[in-house]
Formats: structure tokens, sequence, C-alpha cells
């Protein structure tokens, strides 16, 4: 027989011990940080709550009402759910094109991909003074030289009411277009070659290639990226900061920027959690949307 | 003939002078486009580079008549940038050598031990993804207040300390090593710490650029919380600073883009070094996702 020293409970209980000892740097450092908030919000979501008042009563739902009768934060909901699905519905073909172009095996495609990404990596803080210059509206600007070369006459992009969102998507769309080409070539080189050998043998032209072999067996790719896009647009708040302050006359207020408004410039935080809830359940539904709509026409049988 | 075999099969069938014009074809889009995409770039440091009086010249000025290399001079005076460099590289280094530690950690118990609740604990780690970043702003920072440590590094770093993200990556790399290996050490009287910090480790080291790369990428390039913790330049990482140095000095272009240029410079220097594992981790990142 085996020797029964230590018996197997203790071990057990050692080894757990073990794991928990090794869980135990981020269990601390998730749960008061990550965990708890989660729950905390939506209690404070209940209270009003300003952060020079000591009484904090109770108001149920109320703050969620106030938020949906707001017309600011309707018009922030209203604002970035333009952005989002313009950015993302411009974004996602753009890429799939760069990616299907890059994914070609000639000389230099790797240069044009790092440049392609630089963008990704460079901090929006910075990226957005620059196109804020890019984007001045007297004839100083770089932008609104080129379009007097070609006889248009100068924009006022960030302070025009309706090109202020549209300039702003652009910025948007620079940044993210590196990382979505690199998921999607990575997601195009997983495709196997004996699929568009068996088409070509078939006859099958190029169009017919993408169509019929590339798109449904790359849908996996599409619909990750599809769904950490929309999810990343309707958090937006760094570009409107920087390029817009949210004008001109809040055309460009986006959710989380007045929830950092509310939180952080009236301090009042029962009314911010409220809406940044709301913002939760916005992205909770749209994935779940897109997973009903989508999921089964997502081919994952490569 | 072995070569002809070797070319892909586009080219095999097409006859060579139409698939040298579609590549070339190929390259002036592709060129077109990354001229496009760095013209921010161009302008960024061309402006940075101008003398103070060829800025706002109509027509614009593609080049500067001299280097005017003091404009770098004067915005770093300007501002304390020293301060906010090094706030960011300490908040920075700290954040990813935590994150490395903690992930490693937790990452291992989640992939090699077993333990009453793993499966509950994973669940709930990664639920927690779902949950935007904005929902944990406003208790987060009642909690920094009520322990004191609003405007101190504590608040800027120890919230950061630990990754979902990353505890799923490690633990989805530690799951690819053999577990013959393991057994192998454990007979040899390894324990789970020996095995992880000697043989977990060193094979990872893809996995741990990784998450260090995208962790120290995200915390320098950090924006909201910094902003909503810090409230006196001492304590500023270096975009904060840059968003209050565009708030005072907005009407010089040539200050801004030298305090643009030198702010992005680490990280763009950083990338192309190991541009490699960047463009690998973003695209591993997303597909194991």
């Amino acid at each position: 027989m085996i020797p029964r020293v230590p018996s197997r409970r203790v071990r057990r209980l050692l080894e757990n011990l073990e794991a928990y000892a090794f869980l135990l740097p981020a269990i601390v450092v998730l749960g008061v940080f990550h965990l708890f908030p989660i729950v905390f919000a939506f209690f404070i979501s209940l209270l009003k709550w300003n952060m020079i008042d000591p009484v904090r009563p109770y108001v149920g739902l109320a703050n969620y009402v106030q938020a949906l009768q707001d017309d600011k934060f309707r018009t922030a909901l209203g604002n970035t759910t333009y952005y989002a699905f313009v950015s993302v519905g411009l974004a996602i073909p753009l890429a799939l094109f760069f990616a299907v172009l890059l994914n070609r095996k000639l000389r230099g495609m790797s240069w044009y991909r790092t440049a392609f990404f630089i963008p990704h990596v460079t901090s929006l803080a910075a990226a957005a003074m620059v196109w804020h210059w890019l984007y001045n509206p007297d004839q100083f600007g770089l932008l609104n030289y080129l379009l007097d070369k070609v006889g248009i006459p100068p924009q006022r992009w960030l302070l025009d009411p309706l090109q202020a969102m549209p300039a702003i998507i652009a910025v948007s769309i620079w940044s993210s277009l590196g990382r979505d080409i690199v998921i999607f070539l990575a997601g195009l080189q997983s495709i196997s070659q004996d699929y568009y050998e068996a088409a070509q043998i078939d006859g099958a032209n190029n169009w017919q290639l993408f169509r019929h072999v590339t798109w449904p067996l790359l849908s996996p790719t599409t619909y990750f990226i599809l769904i950490i896009s929309m999810i990343g647009a309707f958090k937006i708040f760094a570009l409107p900061l920087f390029l817009t302050g949210g004008g001109p006359i809040s055309k460009t207020l986006t959710i989380v920027y007045s929830i950092y408004q509310q939180g952080f410039q009236y301090f009042r935080m029962g009314y911010a959690s409220a809406q940044a809830y709301t913002l939760f359940a916005i992205i909770f539904l749209i994935t779940m949307l897109q997973r009903r709509v989508l999921a089964h026409r997502v081919h994952y049988d490569i | 003939m072995a070569r002809t075999l070797t070319l892909p099969a586009t080219q095999i069938r097409a006859p060579g002078r139409r698939v040298a014009l579609k590549n070339t074809l190929v390259h002036l889009v592709l060129l077109a486009s990354v001229v496009v995409v760095l013209l921010p770039y161009y302008l960024m440091i061309s402006t940075s580079l101008k003398p103070i009086q060829e800025i706002f010249t109509d027509p614009f000025k593609w080049l500067p008549s001299r280097l005017a290399w003091e404009n770098y001079v004067d915005a770093w005076n300007h501002a304390p940038f020293g301060r906010y460099f090094l706030n960011s590289t300490f908040i920075s280094v700290t954040e990813t050598l935590g994150v490395l530690v903690t992930s490693a950690l937790a990452g291992y118990a989640f992939s090699r031990m077993r333990f009453w609740g793993r499966e509950v604990f994973f669940v709930i780690f990664l639920g927690t993804l779902m949950v935007p970043g904005e929902v944990q702003l406003v208790p987060n920072y009642i909690t920094i207040v009520r322990l004191g440590w609003l405007n101190t590094y504590y608040a800027l770093i120890i919230p950061w300390l630990a990754s979902v993200f990353g505890i799923f990556f490690m633990r989805q790399f530690f799951a690819t090593i053999p577990q013959e290996l393991q057994d192998a050490a454990t007979m040899d009287g390894a324990s789970h710490w020996t095995f992880l910090w000697r043989v977990v480790v060193p094979l990872s080291k893809p996995a741990f650029i990784t998450v260090g790369l995208l962790s120290f990428l995200g915390s320098w390039n950090a924006l909201t919380w910094p902003l909503i913790v810090t409230n006196t330049p001492e304590m500023r990482p270096i975009m904060v600073g840059l968003l209050s140095f565009s708030n005072e000095w907005g009407t010089q272009p040539r200050l801004l883009m030298a305090a643009a240029t030198f702010s992005v410079a680490p990280i763009l220097v950083l990338f192309f070094i190991l541009q490699r594992y960047f463009i690998q981790g973003i695209a591993r990142a997303g597909i194991k996702f």
C-alpha cells in the first residue's frame, strides 16, 4: 500500500491554499478596483450623491428617469450612436480592403503594415493635438490648404456643427485602422490555401474567391472586430475631449463625455453612475443583438 | 521547374505582364494610402521644426527654411515635462511589472492548479470584461478619496496592478505547456512555485512580451483615470500634462507639435524596436480572445 502521509484531504487542502496564495494579489486588486465598483456603481446610481453633500438620500430609479429625460444626455446618446455606426461601418470595409491587399505575397508588404499600424500605438492625446492643427479652420491649416489646391473653399471642420463629428470619425478610423488590418491579416492567414486552390480548379475568378471563400471563412474575425469596435465606439471620449470639448453646440458630446462632466466637473456621483450603467446596458444590448442576428452567419469551420 | 510549382496559384495561370501591372497597382494604392496615414506625422514634425514666423503662412510651407530646434527647448521649458516623463516612466514600468507578476501567478493557478471555486472565479473574472471601464470610474474615485490617495502614485498605479486580460492570456499560454514537463519537475521534487519561475516563465517569453507591451502601452497612453485622480502638475503623467499644455499654449502650434513629438517618441521608438511583438501581440490578443 501507498504510505498515507500526509492524508489525501490534507494534501487537497494544502493545494487549495497554495492556489489561493497564487491568486491572492490578483483577487485583491481586481476585487477592490474591478468587481466591487461594478456593484457599488449600481448602488450609487440609486442615490442622490453629491461629493460635497454628506446627505445621500435613496431616490430609486430617479437618476435613470432623469437621464432619459435630460436633453443633454439624449443628445449624447444620439451623437454616440451616430459616431459608432458610421465609424465602425466605414472602418471595417476599409480595413478588410487593405488587409486583402496586404495579404498578397509581394515585397514591402510588412513595411506598409507597419506604417498603417503606427497610429494605433500613438496616444490619442498627442494624435488629437496634431489633427486639431491639421483641421485648423483658417487658411493656415494643412487640410484647407490642400482643399484650396483643388479649388474648394476653406472649411470650418471642428467648428462646424455638421462637420465636427465626421472630422472626429476620420481621426478615429485613422487611429484604429492598423489594429483592424492586423487582426484581419491574422484571420486571412489562417484560411487554408487548399480552399482557394479547389475553387480555382472549379474556375472561380477573384471576386468569386473573395465572395465564396474569403468572406465566409473570415466571418469569425469580422464578427470579432465588429463586436470590439462597437464596444469601443460607444466609449468614445478622448477625441471629443481634445478636439472639440464636446462642441460646437453639443454636437460632439458623447456618453462618456457626459459621465465625465456629471461625475468629475459637477460631482453628481449618483447621476453619473446612472449614466454609466445606461452605457453598460446599451453595450450589453448591442453585443447580444449582434450575437442573435449575426452569430448564426458566422462560419467556424476553418 | 520546382520554382514555378511554389508560386502562388493565382500567378501560375495569369499572364506575367498582367500580374506585374496588377502588382504595381497594388503598390500604388498602398503607397498613396500610407502617405495619407503618415501625413499627420509629417505635419507634426515639420511644424515642430519651423521658425515662429513660418507657422501661419499663406500658402502653407511644406518645409521650414531652417530647423528651429529652439521650439523643443521652449516647449520643454514651458511646462514641467521632465517631471511628467518621470511620472509616466515610473507609473508605466511599475504597472507593467505588477501586471506581469499578478497575471503569471493567477494564470498559473487557473491553468495548472486544482482548487475549489476555480471555474466560478474564472467566469466572474471574464464576465467583468463585458462591463465598460467607465462604470468603475465613479466608485473607484470615491474609494481613492476615502483611502486618502487622491493625487498620489498609489491612485495612479495600484488599481491597475492586475488585469483580467493578462490573466486570461497567461492562462491560455500556460495551458499549451506539456503536462509531461510538470510531471518530470514534480518527480524531481519541484514545487509549483519553482516550476512556474524555472520552467513556465522561461518557456512563455512571447506571452510575457505581449502582456507587458500592451500593459505598458495602455499605461503610457492612459488618459481618463489619471485626469480624474491628479490635480497638481507634480503628479501628472505625460498625457495629462499634454492636455493641460494644449489648453495653455493652444495658439502656438510650434510648441504643441514639439511637445506632441517628444511625448509620442518613447512609444514609437519602442514600437520600431519591438514591432514584431507589438503586431503579433495585437493580432494574437484579438484572435484568441
